[in-house]
C-alpha cells in the first residue's frame, strides 16, 4: 500500500504538467540538490568502485574463468575426464580444522596476524570407474576485501560493528593479509580494442594501434603505421612489416577498387596519398588473397610446441590472422570481413591524420583511459592460479593412472585434495609482497599492493581512492603530469603527491563511479533493433558515404547508420528507462563520424542530472521526498532523473554549472560543484580562494595529522600509531567534511591564532605557542609502537621459553628487569625507561641444530629480550598473547608515549601552510585582546603575500563569526559561508568588520601600535616530532668493513662531512682540520710499509722483501687499506711511494 | 557622574588602521619645562581603585593614574606568580578506563581545589614530602552494573553505578596536623561536576593524588584565575554634529547604551556613563560619512580589569595576593640593591663571570 502511495507520487511528479506548473512557468531553484550527494554516498559508499569490482569478481568474473578452463583430461586414459560445473566463494571463516567456532572477524585476524580469507568450493563432475560423480571440492581460499559482499561487516549496524570490534565509518575496500592491511590501488591503462593515432614528429611517422584484449587473456598490439610515406601493418608475431594492401588482401579484400574504396573512400586527397601502397603490392607481385597469405605465413613467427606436421605457408598466416592479430574483432567461420573493415578504418585513420595532423587522439584523454581494479587484477591472477592449479592436477592424475594395476579404484577427487594450497598462496604472496608476474599473461607488475596507511583517517582514505599510473616516473614528460580538462568531475585536481610522482598518482573525485564489465552481446542485438545495418553487408562507398555514420560497440565495428542523433537519442532513452545497465555510454564522435557505445569495466563516470526542455528533472519536491526518506539514488535512476556519464559521453553533452545556467542547448546539470574535488581536498575550507599549490600542500599533509584514526583505534595493535589526545572537529567545515566522517574523527583543534610578529622566533613559517595552552593540553598526542616477537617451536623439537627476571649477585632484581612479571612479560601500564626489558624471552642456543635429538628441556638458553630503545620513557599500553595460523605463540607488546609539544614539532594549518614551533611562550607574555583572550598561536604575517592562502584569513574570519554565535560555520568550496556574513556577525558581536583586533603586549602592558589578525584556525599537528628525528654523537658504532662511523640515526650513526662539506675546507686550505675530520676522528689506521717495493707489511716485517730494514709506520685511512688490499686481489699492485714530507 | 574630559596626552589615538601614542610620554625631561619627577603625593591624588562589579567568581575594578608598566605587572604577576594549590603527583595502583595514566593524571591536575595557600608550604624539589606541604587524595572507584535499572533504558547513568568518574569522587586523607589546620574547609575540588573519565562495568580506578603548592608560571594548572586581563576606557568624541536622519545609524556603530539619541531633537551624544561598554569596534570608521565627525581614543592611565577566579580565592582577594607577591619581589630587589651600594662604595672589581 505505501509502496503504491509512493508510486504515484512519483508518478505525479514526473508528469509535465504538475499541479497547475507547466513548462513555461519560472524555473525554480532546486534547493538542497546536493542532499543527492549523500544519497550516492550512502549507496555507493566512498570506496566503491573496489568494492564493486571485487564483488563483479567473485559473483561473475570467477565463473567465467572456470568456464573457460572447465575441463582436465588425461593424456593416459582417454576416458577420464573432470569437468567443473561452478566455482564459489563463500564467507570468511577460520581456517582451523576443529575450531568450535569458525565465524572470523577482520579485527581477529589483524590482531593475530593472519589472512581475512573465504574458502572457494567448486563443483566438480568426472569419472570414477564407468560412473560419473559429482561432488564439492575446496580448491583453496581467497582474501576477502573488506565490506564486499562476502565480507561479514557488509550490511551490519553500527552497534553490531561496534561488537565486532570495527570502526562503522572505516571505507573498506582491502585486504588483511597475514595481519597487515593491504590495498590494491586502482591501476591506470590506456584503453584496450580501441584505435589510437599518433604522430612522432621527428620520426616522421603516423600510426595506429590498437592493443586487443579479449577475455582468456592474451593481449597483443597491432600498428597500422607509415614507412617512407607507404602504410604497413605491424604486429608482434610476424617479423617484418606488411604492407598495407597485401595484409587487406589476405583478410579476403582482394580487388584494388574495393580496398581504395574501404580506406581511402572517395576523397580524393586520401587516394592521392593511398595509391603508392596499391602500386608497392604489385611491385611484390601480389595479386590474390592466396599469394598475400603466402606472403604473410612466411614472415609468421612459429612457436608452437607440440610438433605436428608442418603447415603450408598460406595456414599459418590464416591462423595468426584469425587468432592473433586483432584478436578482440571476431572471426566466425573464416569470414574476415569485420576485420578486414577495422584494418581499414585503422588505415584510413592514419590517412586522415596524415592529410589532417588535427586528427589525431590525445593519449593523456582521460575519455582514452581505463581503471584497472582490485577485481580485474585478482581475475587474472585467478586464472593464472587456477590454470597451474589444472595442469598440477592433470599431472598427478597422468601420474597415477599410469600405474598399470591399482588396488582401489581410481578417485581423482582424492588426488585434487592432495593438490595442497596453491591458490592460496598464490593469492596471499601476491597480494602481501605486489608482484604480480603472470608469465601466462606477460604480466611482470611490482608494487600494486600498498600497506594501507593508517596515519590517520584521512590518510587511509585518500590511499583508497588513490590511481596509479603505469607511466615510468622518471622520463621527463609533462603530458601525462599535466592536468587535462576531461579530469573535471571525475579526478581530484588538487590531490596529487609533489616531486617525481607528481601528476601520475591521482585520485578519485568525490562522486565518481568505475564500471564493471557488461555483456556486450544484448547491446549489439538492441543497436541493430534501432536501425543500425550490419558492417559486412556495407561496402566503402557506404561507409564512408556523406550521412553515415558508423557504430562501434566497444571498438569493435559493429555496423552503419543514417541517423545517427536519432539513432543516440533513442538509445538513451531506453538507458534512461533502464532497458539496459545505466553505466552504458553512447555518444557520437563528429570527427571520426562515428557512434561509440561503450559498456566495457574501468570507464570512470559519475552523475548528472538530466535536464529537458530547459528544466532540470530533478525539482524540489523530489528532493523532498529524499530528504523524508520516501526515496534513494536509485529511484533517481531508475526514473530517468540522474544518470551516469563516462568522460566520453561527457563530451558529447552541454552541462549547466548552476541552474541560472541552463539554457535551450542544456542536456545536465551538475549536482554539486564542489564534488570536482575529493575527499582529501574536501577537508579545505574555502579552496577556491586559495592558490592551487597550496591546496595540493594540504593534501599531502592532512594525511600526515595526528588525530583519531576509527573509532576502534584503542583495540588496533598497529606498527605505529599516532593519535591525537584532544582532537577537535573544525569550526569551519565543509559539507564533504561531514560526509567523509572527519568531523567524528578529526585530526586537529581550533587554535585561537593571532597573526603577527613576536619575538623573531616566528621567522621562515615558525610558529609561537602558548604554554598555557599546552599545559591545558593543546597539540598533546600519543605515539604508540607494536613490539612484535614470536615464542617459537624450532623444528628439532626445543623452543623459546618465557623467563621471570633473574637475580643478581645481591638477591635483587636488576633495574632493567623490574617490569617483568612471573611470566616474563611486562605488565600494562607499567613505565619502561630507556634499556628496560619488556619481553623476557629466552631461545635454546641449538636451534638451528638439525641433528639434535636429546630432550627439548635440558637445552642450554641464551637470553634474547625485547629491550625499549627509545630514548624517551614510555609506558605499556597492551600485551596480547596470541597464536598464528602455524601455531606459533605471537606476543605482541604496544608501547605507548604520550608526548606535549615541543620546540621544533610540526605544524600545519589546512592550507597548506606548515611550520615548525619557534619559541613557547608563558601566557602571561603572550599578547590578549579586550576579552582578555591569549592567543594560542601566533603566526607571522609574512606567510601570507607570498602564499595567497585568502581561504585561511576566510576560515579564521568565519570560524571567529561562528565562535561568537555558538554556531559551525561552512567553508565548502564554491559556497559556503559569505564573508559580508561574516563580516556582519562580528559587528553585531562588537568586533572589528575586518577581524582585527586590538591587542595589549604582555610584556610591556600597552596597546599594540597595529591591530591584529585574531581568531580561530584549525591546526593540524603532523607526525614529524623532534623527538624521532634528533640526533647527535660523539662516539659510537663503527662498521666492521671500513671501520668508519656508521650512517644513520638508527644505528647511532656519525653525521658525514661531505663533497661539498670537502670541497669548501679544502678552498678554505684548512687542511689539518680535513685531515682530522676524514681519518684522525673516523677511520685511521697505523700500517707498516716498505720503502723499497711500497708494499704493506706488518709488524716492522716486510713479506715481499723479507726484509725489515726499510720499513716504516704510517697512519692511513683504514679504507684506503682496505681498497690496496682489494686491488692486489685483483692483481693490481699498489705501490706507496715513501717519501719525508 | 559629570561629563569626562582627559587631558589628550592621556589618550591613546584608534584609528582605523592603527593605534597610536601608544606609550607615556611624561617622564621627566620630555616636555621641556614640565616637571614629571616621581612624586608620591601627586601619585596618591591620582590613584584611584575602585570595584565595579564582584560576584561569585569575577571582579571589575578600575585601577586609575598607573603606568602602563604597573597595571601589567599586577596582571602577569595573578596569571603567574599568585600561588595556588593543585595536584602534582598521581600515584596509580589500578586504572583500566579508556584513559589512559597519563591523560587521566593530566585532567587531574588540571582540577581546581578549594584549598588555601598560605596554609601550606611550597615543596622544593627533591625533598620528602610532609604534612606541611603536601596533601593526600584518593580516588577509588569501580563501575558496575546497576541492577535496579529500569527495563529498556539507553541511559547510562541508570544503567551503571559510577559510570562517571567526578571530581567529587576525588576524597582527601589527611596526614599529620592536617585535620586541623584544615578544619575550616576540607580540601576538595572547587567543582564537583567535572567529569574526568567515563566508565563502564568492570573498569577501576583507585589512585593515590598528591597536591603541592606551586605557581602559574610553572604550570598553567596552579594559575588561580581563568583570565586577568584589563582594557583601556574608551573615549569617544564627537567634533560634529550627527545629522538626524544618520543618529541611528551612528547608534549602531557602537555598543548598545553607548550612544545616547534625544527622542526630540535626534542630537546624539555619548553616554559618559556607558562609554566604558563600548567594545571598540571602530565601525564607525568605516562609514565615510562619519569619518570627520568622531574621534576615538581610548585613556592610556585608565585600566579597566576585569578577573575571574577558578581557584580557591574568592574574586577580590586575587589582587591584594598579587600585590603581596609583588611587595615581597621588591623587598628581595631592595635588598639586593642596598647589597649592591654597600659594595661598589667599597672595592670596585671586576665582575667574575660563573664558569671561568
Amino acid at each position: 500500500m505505501v509502496q503504491q502511495d509512493e508510486e504515484s507520487e512519483w508518478d505525479q511528479l514526473n508528469r509535465t504538467n504538475w499541479k497547475g506548473l507547466g513548462l513555461t512557468d519560472p524555473i525554480k531553484n532546486i534547493e538542497d540538490k546536493w542532499l543527492l550527494l549523500p544519497a550516492f554516498l550512502k549507496v555507493k559508499g566512498l570506496v566503491k568502485q573496489h568494492i564493486d569490482s571485487f564483488n563483479y569478481f567473485v559473483d561473475t568474473d570467477i565463473k567465467n574463468i572456470v568456464k573457460a578452463n572447465n575441463k582436465v583430461t588425461s593424456d593416459v586414459d582417454p576416458r577420464f575426464w573432470l569437468k567443473y560445473t561452478d566455482i564459489n566463494v563463500g564467507f570468511p571463516d577460520r581456517n582451523e580444522e576443529n575450531a568450535i567456532d569458525k565465524r572470523v572477524t577482520p579485527n581477529e585476524c589483524r590482531l593475530r596476524d593472519i589472512t581475512y580469507s573465504a574458502p572457494i568450493v567448486v563443483t566438480i563432475q568426472y569419472t570414477r570407474g564407468k560412473n560419473i560423480v559429482q561432488r564439492n571440492v575446496h580448491i583453496g581460499r581467497l582474501p576477502i576485501m573488506l565490506r564486499s559482499n562476502k565480507c561479514v561487516l557488509t550490511g551490519r549496524s553500527e552497534e553490531q560493528l561496534a561488537r565486532m570490534i570495527e570502526c562503522p565509518l572505516d571505507p573498506g575496500g582491502y585486504f588483511v593479509v597475514k595481519g597487515t592491511e593491504k590495498v590494491i590501488l586502482v591501476q591506470e591503462q590506456l584503453s584496450k580494442n580501441r584505435i589510437i593515432v599518433e604522430i612522432d614528429n621527428v620520426k616522421g611517422i603516423v600510426q595506429a594501434s590498437c592493443t586487443s584484449s579479449t577475455h582468456g587473456g592474451l593481449k597483443s598490439k597491432t600498428y597500422v603505421a607509415t614507412k617512407k610515406g607507404k602504410i604497413y601493418l605491424r604486429h608482434n608475431s610476424i617479423h617484418e612489416d606488411v604492407p598495407i594492401v597485401i595484409a587487406l588482401k589476405a583478410l579476403g579484400i582482394q580487388s584494388d577498387k574495393e580496398i581504395l574504396l574501404l580506406t581511402a573512400g572517395n576523397t580524393d586527397a586520401y587516394k592521392n596519398i593511398f595509391a603508392a601502397n596499391l602500386e608497392d603490392a604489385a611491385k611484390l607481385g601480389v595479386f590474390t588473397r592466396q599469394q598475400a597469405l603466402e606472403y604473410i605465413g612466411t614472415r609468421v613467427k612459429i612457436n608452437r610446441r607440440v610438433m605436428g606436421p608442418r603447415r603450408p605457408a598460406w595456414e599459418e598466416a590464416l591462423e595468426a590472422l584469425a587468432t592473433i592479430v586483432l584478436a578482440h574483432v571476431p572471426v566466425k567461420g573464416l569470414d574476415f570481413r569485420a576485420k578486414a573493415i577495422f584494418v581499414a578504418t585503422m588505415t584510413r585513420r592514419v590517412l586522415m591524420a596524415m592529410e589532417d595532423e588535427k586528427m589525431v587522439d590525445d593519449r593523456d584523454y582521460v575519455g582514452n583511459k581505463r581503471l584497472e581494479l582490485a577485481g580485474q587484477l585478482l581475475a587474472l591472477l585467478f586464472e593464472d592460479l587456477f590454470k597451474t592449479y589444472n595442469s598440477n592436477l592433470k599431472i598427478a592424475i597422468d601420474k597415477v593412472l599410469k600405474k598399470p594395476s591399482r588396488t582401489t579404484e581410481f578417485d581423482a577427487f582424492n588426488t585434487m585434495r592432495m593438490q595442497g594450497d596453491h591458490l592460496t598462496t598464490g593469492f596471499v604472496r601476491a597480494i602481501s609482497t605486489g608482484n604480480w608476474s603472470l608469465k601466462r599473461f606477460k604480466m611482470e607488475r611490482a608494487g600494486v599492493t600498498h600497506v594501507l596507511s593508517r596515519l590517520s583517517f584521512i590518510a587511509a582514505l585518500g590511499m583508497m581512492t588513490r590511481i596509479s599510473s603505469q607511466f615510468e616516473k622518471t622520463r621527463k614528460v609533462s603530458g601525462p603530469r599535466a592536468l587535462q580538462p576531461s579530469q573535471w568531475g571525475v579526478l581530484c585536481p588538487s590531490d596529487t603527491p609533489e616531486g617525481e610522482a607528481c601528476g601520475l598518482v591521482k585520485n578519485l573525485a568525490l562522486m565518481t563511479h568505475i564500471t564493471t564489465d557488461v555483456d556486450e552481446e544484448p547491446i549489439i542485438r538492441l543497436a541493430f533493433m534501432l536501425g543500425v545495418e550490419d558492417i559486412c553487408l556495407t561496402t566503402g562507398t557506404e561507409i564512408y558515404g556523406p550521412h553515415t555514420f558508423v557504430v562501434n560497440v566497444n571498438g569493435t565495428i559493429i555496423g552503419v547508420t543514417r541517423q545517427p542523433t536519432r539513432f543516440v537519442a533513442q538509445f538513451r532513452k531506453l538507458r534512461r528507462a533502464r532497458r539496459c545497465s545505466e553505466f552504458i555510454s553512447i555518444y557520437i564522435n563528429n570527427h571520426q563520424r562515428a557512434v561509440h557505445i561503450a559498456c566495457d569495466g574501468g570507464r570512470i563516470c559519475r552523475p548528472a542530472i538530466i535536464v529537458e526542455n530547459g528544466r532540470p528533472r530533478v525539482r524540489s519536491e523530489h528532493i523532498r521526498l529524499l530528504k523524508q526518506g520516501k526515496a534513494m539514488f536509485e529511484d533517481f535512476l531508475q526514473k530517468g532523473l540522474v544518470e551516469y556519464l563516462d568522460v566520453n559521453e561527457e563530451n558529447d553533452t552541454y552541462i549547466a554549472l548552476y541552474e541560472s545556467d541552463i539554457n535551450p542547448n542544456t542536456t545536465h546539470l551538475e549536482i554539486e560543484p564542489f564534488t570536482l574535488l575529493g575527499a582529501v581536498a574536501g577537508l579545505i575550507p574555502y579552496p577556491h580562494h586559495n592558490q592551487s599549490p597550496r591546496n595540493t600542500y594540504q593534501c599531502a599533509m592532512g594525511k600526515q595529522a595526528i588525530g583519531a584514526i576509527a573509532y576502534n583505534q584503542f583495540n588496533r595493535i598497529d606498527t605505529l600509531l599516532y593519535l591525537s589526545v584532544y582532537p577537535q572537529q573544525p569550526m569551519v567545515k565543509t559539507k564533504t567534511i561531514e560526509l567523509v566522517g572527519y568531523d567524528k574523527l578529526p585530526a586537529g583543534q581550533n587554535a585561537t591564532v593571532a597573526v603577527m610578529s613576536y619575538s623573531g622566533y616566528d621567522i621562515e613559517d615558525a610558529l609561537i605557542l602558548n604554554k598555557a595552552s599546552l599545559d591545558r593540553g593543546y597539540g598533546r598526542c600519543q605515539v604508540l609502537r607494536k613490539n612484535a616477537t614470536l615464542v617459537r617451536k624450532y623444528p628439532n623439537g626445543t623452543f623459546d621459553r618465557l623467563a621471570d627476571a633473574p637475580l643478581d649477585e645481591t638477591g635483587q632484581i636488576a633495574k632493567k628487569y623490574d617490569i617483568i612479571q612471573a611470566d616474563g612479560l611486562a605488565g600494562v601500564g607499567e613505565r619502561v625507561d630507556p634499556g628496560d626489558v619488556y619481553v623476557n624471552k629466552q631461545s635454546p642456543s641449538n636451534a638451528t641444530d638439525h641433528a639434535f635429538t636429546g630432550q627439548a628441556a635440558s637445552v642450554p638458553y641464551k637470553n634474547t629480550p625485547l629491550t625499549y630503545k627509545s630514548p624517551v620513557a614510555g609506558n605499556i599500553d597492551k600485551v596480547l598473547i596470541t597464536d598464528t595460523d602455524n601455531d606459533q605463540t605471537l606476543i605482541k607488546v604496544l608501547i605507548r608515549q604520550t608526548r606535549r609539544p615541543e620546540l621544533g614539532d610540526k605544524f600545519s594549518s589546512r592550507h597548506g601552510q606548515k611550520g615548525v614551533c619557534g619559541l613557547i611562550v608563558n601566557q602571561e607574555d603572550m599578547p590578549f585582546n579586550d576579552q582578555g583572550i591569549n592567543p594560542d598561536t601566533i603566526m607571522n604575517p609574512h606567510g601570507f603575500p607570498s602564499r595567497m592562502t585568502v581561504g585561511k584569513m576566510i576560515e579564521l574570519l568565519a570560524g571567529k563569526a561562528g565562535v561568537l554565535t555558538g554556531k559551525l560555520q561552512y567553508g565548502t568550496a564554491f559556497g559556503g559561508s559569505k564573508v559580508e556574513d561574516m563580516s556582519r556577525l562580528l559587528i553585531e558581536n562588537g568586533f572589528s568588520y575586518a577581524g582585527k583586533d586590538m591587542l595589549t603586549s604582555g610584556i610591556t602592558g600597552e596597546p599594540l601600535e597595529a591591530y591584529v589578525y585574531f581568531g580561530p584556525i584549525y591546526y593540524q599537528k603532523l607526525k614529524h616530532m623532534v623527538m624521532d628525528k634528533m640526533h647527535a654523537r660523539a662516539r659510537g658504532p663503527r662498521a666492521t668493513l671500513t671501520r668508519q662511523p656508521t650512517e644513520g640515526r638508527s644505528r647511532e650513526g656519525g653525521l658525514r662531512l661531505g663533497e661539498m662539506e670537502r670541497d669548501c675546507l679544502i678552498g678554505y686550505g684548512a687542511t689539518q682540520l680535513l685531515l682530522e675530520r676524514l681519518m684522525i676522528s673516523s677511520d685511521k689506521f697505523e700500517v707498516n710499509a716498505c720503502s723499497e717495493c711500497g708494499l704493506m707489511g706488518y709488524n716492522g716485517w716486510c713479506t715481499y722483501c723479507k726484509s725489515s730494514k726499510k720499513m716504516a709506520q704510517l697512519t692511513i685511512p683504514y679504507a684506503a687499506k682496505l681498497l690496496f688490499q682489494e686491488l692486489m686481489a685483483m692483481n693490481v699492485v699498489p705501490r706507496l711511494i715513501l717519501d719525508d714530507a | 557622574m559629570p561629563s569626562q574630559t582627559f587631558d589628550n596626552r592621556r589618550l591613546v589615538g584608534i584609528h582605523a588602521e592603527r593605534v597610536t601614542n601608544v606609550s607615556n610620554n611624561e617622564f621627566p625631561g620630555h616636555y621641556p619645562g614640565e616637571d614629571h619627577s616621581w612624586n608620591l603625593e601627586k601619585f596618591k591624588k591620582n590613584l584611584t581603585v575602585t570595584v565595579q562589579r564582584l560576584s561569585q567568581h569575577s571582579i571589575d575594578f578600575d585601577i586609575v593614574g598607573v603606568d602602563a608598566s604597573i597595571a601589567n605587572a599586577f596582571r602577569r604577576i595573578m596569571m603567574a606568580e599568585v600561588p595556588t594549590v593543585a595536584i602534582e603527583q598521581v600515584f596509580v595502583w589500578n586504572n583500566n578506563s579508556v584513559i589512559v595514566d597519563e591523560i587521566l593524571a593530566h585532567r587531574l591536575g588540571l582540577v581546581p581545589l578549594n584549598v588555601d595557600p598560605s596554609l601550606m608550604k611550597m615543596r622544593e624539589p627533591d625533598t620528602t614530602p610532609t604534612d606541611q606541604n603536601t596533601l593526600v587524595f584518593n580516588v577509588d572507584i569501580t563501575c558496575e552494573r546497576n541492577p535496579k535499572a529500569p527495563k529498556g533504558t539507553l541511559n547510562p547513568h541508570e544503567l551503571y553505578i559510577n559510570s562517571e568518574f567526578l571530581s567529587s569522587h576525588i576524597t582527601w586523607t589527611p596526614a599529620g596536623d592536617q585535620e586541623e589546620t584544615f578544619a575550616a574547609k576540607r580540601p576538595a575540588p572547587i567543582n564537583p561536576n567535572i567529569v574526568l573519565a567515563k566508565l563502564r562495568p568492570g573498569q577501576q580506578i583507585n589512585m593515590e593524588l598528591h597536591a603541592v603548592k606551586g605557581v602559574g608560571k610553572d604550570h598553567a594548572k596552579f594559575s588561580p584565575v581563568a583570565t586577568a586581563s584589563y582594557r583601556l576606557l574608551p573615549h569617544i568624541k564627537i567634533t560634529k554634529p550627527i545629522p538626524p536622519s544618520k543618529a541611528e545609524k551612528f547608534q549602531k556603530c557602537f555598543s548598545p547604551g553607548v550612544i545616547k539619541i534625544d527622542p526630540r531633537t535626534k542630537e546624539v551624544s555619548v553616554d559618559e556613563k556607558n562609554v566604558r561598554n563600548d567594545s571598540v569596534s571602530r565601525e564607525v570608521l568605516r562609514h565615510p560619512e562619519f569619518a570627520d565627525s568622531v574621534e576615538l581614543s581610548r585613556v592610556r592611565d585608565f585600566f579597566l580589569f576585569n578577573v575571574e577566579s577558578e581557584g580557591p580565592y574568592a574574586p577580590e582577594r586575587i589582587l591584594p595576593e598579587a600585590i603581596k607577591v609583588m611587595r615581597e619581589k621588591l623587598a628581595v630587589i631592595r635588598q639586593a640593591a642596598l647589597a649592591l651600594r654597600e659594595k661598589t662604595t667599597t672595592v670596585d672589581t671586576d665582575v667574575v663571570m660563573a664558569d671561568s
